[in-house]
Order: structure tokens, then C-alpha cells, then sequence
């Protein structure tokens, strides 16, 4: 009797599910986007090795269980660890060096340096895709009708704390502040004392922690594999483009449209069309509203 | 000119035979793997299991005295690159016969070149094409998907199922899985109510699964290889779906109960044997082949031998028969590879003739269940 209750549920009890779903899906993306923002707030990079920061998250995780046989928490850290280490060391190694550095050729650069990390990681960890405990278990949570694992609960709370951080840093320290202003205009910053380089270094670091523990925090769901980072790349960077690479709620909004669009077009239409509608989306972004949906066009900046 | 011409034929005579005896050290076996790329997963357990097999024969002496030598290229699943491969197998490095592709999609791009050039070639693909309509030089040793499709609608008719939901990945392995579906169902009575897909990197399905909650199904078969079917199990789980879950071939290694973990529990899939050898019969013709082959993958290579690397080793074994039987040349391993009876490999029992190059039966697939953490045998 309830098995022919559940499949007689109405069309409003599924779009719920599909609302729960898109949502806990968004804020994966809005996880990653807000690396892709940080990074292009503070050098105008877009930083397409973002991504394998995310894989990178939950490679080194894997490590820290398996190999050296660490608790979950310890392993975290030291995944961060590593994984920011790696940022720095990629703005060392790729960014840094150029000579004459113009946007396209440090995106070309940041697109080759995935590949490499990518090419790294299949190497050494192999080819195979690896699971890693939930954090609090499995046993699913229910809203309403809808249902939602308590590893959702956890990217919610992540991405919260993820936004106010970054507000913060970026409105009221130093560092932060300083990071904007050579966003603003590089030369400038540079002229009044302002060590740019050191600011970029800063940036990449932090996207990347931030990255790695997106990366962590969702590898209970989507699992981990050297190539996990390509996909969630790019929905993470739509994300950030549909709110305008704010760093900050446009960019979160963003990943929620994102994660819901997708959830109700697999669910309604068909699930054939589903990364199609994240990649139409973008575009039409791109083409109509370049300053992402939820922000005014920014005349200040030149 | 008389007095030349005995130079002249001993020369020739001697070059003869210094020829055939170059030739007769080592017998030239070439291989077509995607050990890199999508399809990796199979290619790089094929490679490990025919080198491994190739070496072991070595070591025993090889076939009539003479060595055998694997040539092997990665096709990194692209059907260009596996044409490009077979064409520098046959006329540079002058294989015999020729082992793979991994994929469907290659197999068709390469059966073409070993027809027009007559070579033989073992397919480790699962595609019913690549055999049906016989072509002369091809033959395949994975089973075919319809079989496995046989199995779980027999099973569904069993439990007196009759709708059902299928939720199939979108590349070749699925595309394969959905035609066999659909093409089988009305013949066991079952009505298709839901028919879905999903992406290969897709890391959440429970738009598709909701979907089916809402329908008529009452059962969902998913077809695909890890990860996305463990993705489903979890979701299935998170969702309170109480339908039974049929999973395909494509997860039939332990490391799909690895990831999809407690989820994973009840969910039947049609199998080759080799994932359950240690539980099967004293009786059954392949225990011993089976057994054999799981004990040495994990000897050499420390990880669990699955039936994708079992595809690898019948084709090398077939062909170890064949040349036994008659010569080592291209036409007379064609001819003896037709007449192979009653081969209890590691996919099946193979048993080819004029109108059959894949060689297998139904029976080469039993239905396994998930049952704490391991596989167990469906009666």
C-alpha cells in the first residue's frame, strides 16, 4: 500500500524533490564559482585550473585516509594544505614567470597548467574514481516531501561561511582591500605601495584552500577521480559568470539558479539537455547581461 | 650462365630459409587497447591480462616451440587513433593476428582494416555488431549486451515485473544497452514506462530517479559503468526509492560496491563468472580457467582480475589454441579460430562456427546479487 502511495505522489511532491536536488547541486557550483571570483577579483584571471584545485581537494584526501591511514579531520587539513601549496606553487611556476603578461595568454597558461595538474594526478593516483566517507552519515533528511543528505547540510553551511569570510576579508582588511585596489587598476595599486605580486600569490592561495575544501566537501557525493575537476570546473565557473564573478552573494545566487535550472530541465524535460541548459545560460549571459544577473554594470571600474 | 646458375639457387634457397627462420622465432601478436582515455577502465586490465597471459605461455616454452611477441598500442578510446594502430600493426610491425579494440565504436572503425587486409581480429567489445552479419576475419569474445539484457528480463519475468523504468549513460556503453533494452522488451512482455539517461560525469541523478518515483515503474534498470551507477545506487537510497535496482555488466568489479557502499546492497546484475569463481560449483566447465585467472592477475599486478581483462585472456587463449591446431599464418589461425568447440574461458564457454564469431550463449552471464559487501550467486 505505501509503495503505491509513494508512486502515486503528485506532480507538486516531485518538483519539490527537484527543487531540494538543484539546490544542494547549486551550491556545489556556487562553491567553486567563488574561487573562480576571488582569483578574478584579485588579478583578472580567470583561473581555469580552478577546477583541479576542487580534484586536488579530494585526491589528497583520499591519500590522507588510505595511505597514511589518518582520521577524516586530519586528512582534511592536510589535504588544504597541500592543495593551497599547489596554488601558490602554480602562480610561481606558470604565472609569475611571464615576461609580458596579457589576459589571454594567462588564461592559455592557467588551461595548460589543468591539463598538467590533471595529467599529475592520473599518474600518480591513477585512472581509477575512488569514494570517501560521509562526514555524518548517510541516513537521508527529510523537508517536506523532499528528501536531502546530511553531506548537503554541510556544503550549505560551507558556502555560508565561505561568503560572510570572504565579505569580510575583502571590506575590512588590509590584505583584502589591497587585493581590490589591484584589481581596480594594477599600476596604480603598484604606485602607491602595494605589492602586487604578492597580492596575486595571496589570491591564488586562498582560491585555492577554497577550491580543495569544495573539493572535499563534495567528494562524499560526487566521489573523486583525476578527472572529476573538468566538469565541476566549468558549471563552478558558470556560476561565477551568471553572477557577474562577485565573490560574493551574486556569484552564490548564480550556482542556485544554476543547480535548480538544471534539476527542473532533467526532471521536466529531459535529462539529455541538462549541461545544454548550463551552457545556454551562459551564453545568454554573456550576450546580454556580460555583468552577471544580479549586479549593476560596474561604471567605476574602467 | 650455366655456371651461375647454382650460386644463384643456393643463394636463393639459403635466403629462404634464413627468412623462414627469422620468422619462425617468435609469432607476432598485436594488440589495440585504450589503456588511457574514457574507456580505460577496460583497456588497461585487457593490456595487463595479455601481457600477463603472453608471458606465461613464454615461460612454459610458448606454442610449438616458438615465442610469442605482444605488440601493443594505445587507442585511448579513438577510433581514428585505432585505425591509425591496426594499419602500423599489420603492415610495420607484420602481426599474425590481431587482439581488440576495447570499444564498440573501435571495433567497427578497425573490423574493416583487418577484412580488407586479412588479418584476424579478437574483439574485446561488447557490441552485437561487430559480429552480426558475420564478417570473415573478425570475432569477438565479450558478450554480447542482448545477452545480459536476456538475463535480467528473464528475471523481472520471474518476479512477474512487467513495467519497468531504464535510466541509461549517454555514451556508447549506454547507447548499446538502451537499443538492446528496448529491442528485447516487448518480447518478455515489459512495457518501457520511463525511459531516461544521464551523463558520464554526472554526480547527481535524483531529478531522473524522482522522475521515476512518480511513474508506473516497478523496477529501474541503470546502465553504466562506475561511477555514475554507484551515483544512482546513493541517490536511489537518499530518495527512499523502494523499487528493485538492476545495474549492467559494466560495474561487475568489486569496486563498484566500493563506491556506491551501503547503497549498494540488493542491487542484481547480470555478470560474467570470474567475479564469483571462488563461489561457483566444483562442476562448472570454467571454474578452472576462472580460478586460475584471478589467482595470477592478482599475483602480478596486485589488484583483482574482472571480466574486462577475462576478454583479453580468452582472446589470447583462442588464439594459442588456434595456432596449435593448425599453422601460424594469418589465414590458417582464421580457419582454426573457426572451428574452436567448447572453450571454457573466463567470459564463457566459446564455441565458433561459419555463422558465429562471438561464440557465447546466455549462459555466460549468472545473475549476482549485492549481499554484504560481496557478490553472491541469484538462483
Amino acid at each position: 500500500m505505501a509503495c503505491l502511495k509513494q508512486r502515486n505522489m503528485g506532480l507538486s511532491d516531485q518538483i519539490a524533490q527537484y527543487l531540494v536536488s538543484g539546490l544542494s547541486t547549486g551550491a556545489i557550483y556556487a562553491l567553486i564559482g567563488i574561487g573562480f571570483a576571488i582569483i578574478y577579483n584579485g588579478t583578472e584571471i580567470i583561473n581555469f585550473a580552478q577546477g583541479e584545485m576542487v580534484m586536488l581537494g579530494g585526491m589528497f584526501t583520499l591519500f590522507g585516509l588510505d595511505v597514511l591511514k589518518l582520521p577524516l579531520p586530519v586528512a582534511i587539513l592536510m589535504a588544504v594544505t597541500l592543495t593551497t601549496l599547489s596554488g601558490v606553487l602554480f602562480e610561481r611556476l606558470t604565472i609569475r614567470p611571464l615576461k609580458s603578461p596579457t589576459p589571454l595568454s594567462l588564461v592559455i597558461i592557467t588551461i595548460g597548467g589543468s591539463i598538467l595538474i590533471r595529467g599529475i594526478a592520473m599518474l600518480v593516483g591513477g585512472k581509477d574514481t575512488h569514494a570517501i566517507p560521509a562526514f555524518s552519515g548517510s541516513d537521508p533528511l527529510s523537508i517536506g516531501s523532499a528528501t536531502i543528505l546530511p553531506q548537503h547540510l554541510w556544503i550549505f553551511a560551507l558556502t555560508v561561511i565561505a561568503i560572510v569570510l570572504n565579505k569580510l576579508f575583502f571590506q575590512y582588511s588590509i590584505t583584502g582591500k589591497a587585493m581590490r585596489a589591484c584589481a581596480a587598476n594594477r599600476r596604480a595599486a603598484g604606485l602607491v605601495g602595494i605589492d602586487v605580486r604578492r597580492m596575486v600569490l595571496f589570491s591564488f592561495a586562498i582560491s585555492a584552500g577554497l577550491g580543495s575544501l569544495a573539493g572535499i566537501i563534495v567528494a562524499p557525493l560526487t566521489m573523486t577521480s583525476y578527472d572529476v575537476g573538468v566538469m565541476l570546473g566549468l558549471k563552478g565557473f558558470c556560476a561565477a559568470i551568471i553572477g557577474g564573478l562577485s565573490g560574493g552573494l551574486g556569484t552564490v545566487l548564480g550556482g542556485l539558479l544554476l543547480g535548480v535550472l538544471e534539476s527542473l530541465g532533467a526532471g521536466l524535460i529531459s535529462s539529455g539537455y541538462k549541461d545544454a541548459i548550463a551552457f545556454i545560460i551562459l551564453l545568454l549571459i554573456l550576450f546580454i547581461r556580460p555583468q552577471g544577473l544580479f549586479s549593476r554594470a560596474q561604471t567605476e571600474r574602467v | 650462365m650455366k655456371r651461375l646458375l647454382l650460386p644463384i639457387i643456393t643463394f636463393a634457397l639459403l635466403s629462404i630459409w634464413a627468412g623462414s627462420c627469422l620468422a619462425a622465432s617468435t609469432i607476432k601478436i598485436g594488440a589495440l587497447f585504450s589503456v588511457t582515455g574514457p574507456p580505460s577502465f577496460l583497456g588497461e586490465p585487457e593490456r595487463n591480462s595479455a601481457k600477463m597471459v603472453v608471458d606465461e605461455i613464454n615461460a612454459k616454452g610458448g606454442i610449438k616451440g616458438k615465442k610469442l611477441e605482444l605488440v601493443v598500442y594505445d587507442t585511448q578510446g579513438d577510433a581514428t587513433k585505432a585505425v591509425q594502430a591496426a594499419n602500423r600493426l599489420i603492415k610495420e610491425d607484420k602481426v599474425v593476428a590481431i587482439i581488440g579494440p576495447s570499444t564498440t565504436g573501435e571495433s567497427m572503425a578497425v573490423l574493416s582494416v583487418a577484412e580488407k587486409e586479412g588479418i584476424p581480429l579478437i574483439s574485446c567489445a561488447a557490441g552485437s555488431k561487430i559480429t552480426d552479419p558475420v564478417k570473415k576475419w573478425v570475432f569477438k569474445t565479450a558478450q554480447n549486451d542482448g545477452l545480459a539484457v536476456t538475463k535480467i528480463f528473464e528475471h523481472l519475468n520471474k518476479r512477474k515485473i512487467n513495467k519497468v523504468a531504464i535510466l541509461t549513460v549517454s555514451d556508447g556503453f549506454g547507447a548499446s544497452g538502451r537499443e538492446q533494452l528496448k529491442a528485447h522488451a516487448a518480447k518478455f512482455g515489459i512495457q518501457i514506462v520511463v525511459d531516461d539517461t544521464y551523463g558520464p560525469k554526472d554526480t547527481d541523478m535524483t531529478s531522473q530517479l524522482t522522475k521515476i518515483r512518480g511513474s508506473q515503474a516497478q523496477a529501474i534498470v541503470c546502465w553504466g559503468t562506475n561511477p555514475g551507477p554507484a551515483v544512482i545506487a546513493k541517490n536511489v537510497k537518499q530518495l527512499g526509492i523502494k523499487l528493485p535496482l538492476y545495474m549492467s555488466h559494466g560495474v561487475s568489479s568489486k569496486k563498484f560496491i566500493d563506491l556506491a557502499g551501503d547503497a549498494a546492497e540488493g542491487i542484481i546484475l547480470p555478470s560474467g563468472r570470474v567475479i564469483v569463481a571462488d563461489v561457483l560449483p566444483a562442476s562448472d566447465k570454467q571454474k578452472k580457467s576462472l580460478v586460475a585467472f584471478v589467482k595470477d592477475y592478482q599475483k602480478h599486478y596486485k589488484a583483482e582480475g574482472d571480466h574486462f581483462g577475462g576478454h583479453a585472456w580468452d582472446a589470447i587463449m583462442l588464439l594459442k589454441g588456434a595456432i596449435e591446431r593448425g599453422g601460424d599464418t594469418p589465414a590458417a589461425i582464421r580457419d582454426q579460430l573457426e572451428k574452436t568447440r567448447g572453450f571454457a574461458g573466463i567470459g564463457g564457454i566459446f564455441t565458433y562456427n561459419t555463422a558465429d564469431h562471438a561464440g557465447l550463449a546466455k549462459d555466460a552471464f549468472v545473475l549476482v546479487q549485492v549481499r554484504n559487501k560481496d557478490w553472491a550467486l541469484v538462483k
